[in-house]
């Protein structure tokens, strides 16, 4: 029996390290890129350990070099990227928890209605609705300005629809007891529903930052001007379509640079969603 | 302080489910009114209407004399304790019992003095940082005790209560919310299924069967004289025993009686009736030692009856028995299942 369990313990570990393996090679090997001068590059093979030119590289793209995306330095892509992801982010969160709120709590004419409106938006995209949406936006003046990129991308079927699963759960005692309390709505919503749902926040947060963060199509419609623009659309202005012409080792670095924040926030909201996975608050 | 009248209270929900069907009642101030009853007769409809937190489709709920129909939960000053405790997963026992005084705007050091005074009752002052998943059920059920007094409201709501914990918490806190409502004297309405805690607790009991009052009045009242055989059947256990009447041994039916009954502990057995008493002829299916007493399980005239039966009984399976019972235990039914006085 306990060899039996040992080798599943064996095999599952194996079947681990080879999917970690396939996820993670390529990261791994975009770092081992952005320590090496353009030359190694560009001469293959690639070698497989990082480079001595790692403090020369990153120096050069966080501190030399300024204007060498089109004018504009790594600082002002990463703070317009982040402007971007949080907006989203934070801004999907208070959208889609006041609908479920209202859709769950509240007793209104058309309330199907609504959360069916709601609902068929899912099947529309950013990209099937995205002319007429960008239409709007440049009716509007919007172009080039962080309201044009992230107000359309915040209204949120999908975390409309979880947080509605989420509130669905919540036993009706417990909403009873709030009300014999004299919680009103406002006081229910703060003291009682955000904090329980305070894991949920922490897991959507997550997805919907690194949903803004990687967001590509959009920014490239909605940004003339090189200094509005996100890291991944600076990113690709960074490859030219001469290879010769291409800074591949600055490029790697922006690269590595473009997945730190996502990162950071994926290890800081961690601890949430950990938490939330091992108590069970009911 | 205060009484609480129920006038002709009905309920019907969407789909015409008629839950209440014309109940009144009225308890009177610092009374414990039990409502007992089979699953789904309306006790917990009726309840959840003097709380306010179910529409009152007929009649009047009152409390303290002014009529509440119209006024919300929260205003009707009244503390409801629930079956699955309801507490605020994400808040300390402290806050769990403080939320509803802050929400009224209680001053700070008020609400610490009856937070405290409250644990103190109820043996939670070592508790009070904790979160109820790191409490017993016993211990969180103290706590859902604990929010309701610190409010000091006019009226205690409890709905099946204790129907979580084991039997002999139960048992423990069934005496220990009957001595904290009599110290506190709130008048309280007590919704359980359970016929021992309904006739321990009960000033007034109140017996529900699909949507309406069978009978009210005080448990042993009730006990010796149920209004119909519902109640009858409902409350003691073993439930009363019911034959036909007119059968051999059978003394007169009263005028109109089609239905005997008599408890198990008034039966007896190879003990003369006496005038005007009955006697069975029964043939012994299942003993059930139980210790202080023994539940002999018997077959007579067709039909099942249970006889109870001081200590250790000698009889034994196939035993063949009289059982007998006073005139003045016997009970008479109608055709409707009335009581028949004579
Ligand atoms: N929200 C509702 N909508 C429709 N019918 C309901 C609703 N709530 C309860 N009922 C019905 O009303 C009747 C009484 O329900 P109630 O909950 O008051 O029973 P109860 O006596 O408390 O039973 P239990 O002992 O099982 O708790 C039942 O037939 C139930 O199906
Ligand atoms: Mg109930």
């Amino acid at each position: 029996m306990i060899g039996l369990s040992r080798r599943r313990g064996v095999i599952a570990h194996i079947v681990l390290i080879i999917g970690m393996l396939v996820v993670a090679f390529p990261i791994y090997y975009t770092f081992v890129a952005s320590t090496h001068s353009l030359q190694t590059i560009l001469r293959p093979p690639l070698p497989l350990l990082p480079g001595p030119e790692i403090f020369n590289n990153y120096y050069e793209a966080l501190f030399g070099g300024i204007g060498r995306i089109g004018g504009v330095n790594v600082w002002t892509l990463l703070f317009n990227t982040t402007v971007m992801a949080l907006s989203i982010a934070v801004g999907k969160i208070i959208i889609s928890i006041l609908s479920a709120y209202a859709i769950v709590f509240f007793r209104f004419p058309f309330r199907m209605t609504f959360f069916w409106l709601i609902f068929i938006t899912l099947m529309l995209p950013v990209e099937v609705r995205i002319m007429p949406t960008y239409a709007v936006m440049v009716n509007l003046g919007l172009i080039d300005t962080y309201t044009g990129l992230t107000l359309p991308l915040m209204a949120s079927a999908t975390a409309t629809l979880l947080f509605r699963q989420f509130f669905l759960t919540i036993p009706g005692e417990l909403i009873e007891a709030a009300r014999i309390d004299g919680a009103g709505p406002w006081r229910f919503f703060k003291d009682i529903l955000m904090p329980l749902s305070r894991t949920n926040i922490a897991a959507l947060f997550v997805i919907l930052f690194i949903y803004g963060w990687t967001q590509y199509l959009w920014p490239l419609l909605m940004t003339n001007r090189n200094d509005m623009t996100t890291i991944v659309i600076g990113l690709k202005k960074m490859i030219s379509f001469a290879d010769a012409d291409t800074q591949w080792h600055l490029v790697m670095v922006t690269a590595m640079l473009a997945i730190i924040p996502p990162i950071l926030v994926v290890l800081f909201m961690q601890r949430w969603f950990v938490r939330g996975l091992i108590e069970t608050e009911k | 302080m205060a009484t609480v009248d129920l006038k002709d209270v009905r309920k019907v929900y969407a789909g015409n489910v008629e839950a209440v069907k014309g109940v009144s009642i009225d308890i009177a101030d610092g009374a414990l009114c039990v409502l007992v009853g089979p699953s789904g007769c309306g006790k917990s409809t009726l309840l959840r209407m003097v709380a306010g937190l179910e529409t009152i489709t007929g009649g009047t709920v009152s409390i303290d004399g002014k009529v509440v129909n119209e006024i919300g939960p929260a205003e009707r000053d009244i503390a409801m304790v629930f079956q699955n405790y309801a507490l605020y997963p994400h808040m300390k026992v402290y806050d769990n019992m403080a939320y509803g005084l802050r929400n009224r705007g209680t001053p700070k050091d008020e609400i610490d003095r009856r937070v405290r005074e409250a644990a103190e009752t109820l043996e939670l002052a070592h508790l009070l940082d904790r979160r109820p998943r790191e409490l017993s059920g016993g211990q969180r059920q103290r706590v859902a005790m604990g929010r309701a007094i610190v409010r000091k409201p006019k009226v205690f709501l409890f709905d099946e209560p204790l129907s979580n914990l084991d039997a002999k918490l139960r048992g423990q806190m069934r005496v220990e919310i009957k001595n904290l409502q009599r110290s506190l004297g709130v008048t309280s309405v007590y919704v359980t299924h359970d016929q021992l805690e309904a006739m321990t607790l009960a000033d007034t009991l109140v017996v529900m069967n699909a949507g309406v009052v069978e009978q009210a009045g005080a448990p042993l009242d009730i006990y010796e004289k149920p209004a119909s055989t519902f109640v009858a059947s409902f409350i003691g256990a073993p439930p009363m025993n019911m034959i036909p009447a007119g059968g051999d041994g059978h003394p007169e039916a009263l005028a109109g009686a089609q239905t005997l009954g008599f408890r198990p502990e008034d039966a007896r057995i190879s003990t003369p009736a006496g005038e005007g008493g009955l006697t069975l002829a029964a043939v012994v299916e299942a003993v059930e030692p139980v210790g202080a007493e023994s539940f002999l399980y018997c077959a007579a005239e067709g039909q099942h009856l249970v006889v109870r039966v001081a200590g250790r009984s000698g009889a034994n399976i196939g035993d063949k028995l009289t059982v007998t019972t006073p005139r003045e235990k016997l009970h008479w039914f109608d055709k409707a299942g009335r009581r028949v006085s004579a």
